[in-house]
């Protein structure tokens, strides 16, 4: 990991020059991701079909503030070397890009839990998928009402 | 934009060893999406801290890819279990290539 960081470090100015060549290439995209767009997402970062359980994700009803919504995502599991969860995905299906976080996990956390301040530009729903080190694929969804849009604009 | 960046990290003071601890870690940066536009009209390119990574005394324990959608000055909490004191290194990855770093003492007995 330190090895990629430093050669980072080394072509920093490369990619300054690339990062704006992209963004000035960066089209205006649609207004709102759908469900199928947020579905399509997390065929992309998971194979197979989750089931629903194991995972809890804990979101305000109500978000006052779309730019700042406090999430929790919790998964059953002992976390031990056998069975533990390997990542967790989530998605957003109101924001214009679905793709919230990814985050890695292993037996070193102990605990299947993270917490993540989000965006959402609009109400809809936030889906939650944990891969087991099994393979197993579970799932929780909870709609979350916005009153005011995160994503500026 | 000029930015003034600032990671934060909050772990307990001491924890025992085999104990699961909550690791919050913030850093000030303005998440822009690439969706907002300015006064003008013009689109705002889109900068964001796109990964945080957690080493335990070198080894990874932590790695999360982040979108636009995670909020400005973002802020994720995950847990670790202790096994030795030492040291924990955060790198947080911009979207032209900085990656700012913050180490934290931990202190396990």
């Amino acid at each position: 990991m330190a090895h990629s960081f430093d050669r980072r470090r080394l072509v920093l100015g490369a990619s300054v020059l690339s990062a704006a060549a992209l963004a000035s290439l960066v089209l205006p995209r649609a207004a709102s991701a759908t469900p199928q767009a947020a579905a399509e997402l997390l065929q992309k970062l998971v194979k197979g079909a989750p089931r629903q359980g194991r995972v809890v994700l804990q979101a305000p009803d109500i978000a006052d503030n779309g730019s700042s919504v406090p999430l929790t995502i919790t998964v059953e599991s002992p976390m031990t070397a056998a069975d533990h969860v390997k990542a967790i995905h989530v998605v957003a299906d109101g924001n214009p890009n679905p793709g919230v976080i990814s985050v890695r996990l292993g037996p070193h956390n102990g605990k299947a839990e993270v917490s993540v301040r989000i965006r959402l530009a609009a109400s809809g729903k936030v889906i939650a998928v944990a891969e087991m080190a099994d393979g197993g694929l579970w799932t929780a969804s909870r709609e979350v009402a916005v009153t005011v849009g995160g994503c500026g604009g | 934009m000029a930015q003034d960046v600032k990671p934060r990290i909050r772990i307990p003071a001491q924890v025992k060893p085999g104990e699961v601890f909550e690791v919050k870690a913030l850093v000030t940066h303005d998440m822009e999406s690439g969706q907002r536009r300015d006064a003008a009209g013009a689109l705002v390119p889109r900068r964001i801290i796109n990964r945080l990574t957690c080493a335990y005394n070198g080894r990874p324990v932590f790695d999360a890819a982040l979108e636009p959608a995670v909020a400005a000055n973002p802020y994720v909490a995950f847990f670790l279990k202790a096994t030795e004191s030492g040291f924990l290194d955060f790198a947080w990855t911009d979207d032209d290539g900085t990656v700012y770093r913050a180490r934290q003492a931990i202190k396990v007995g």
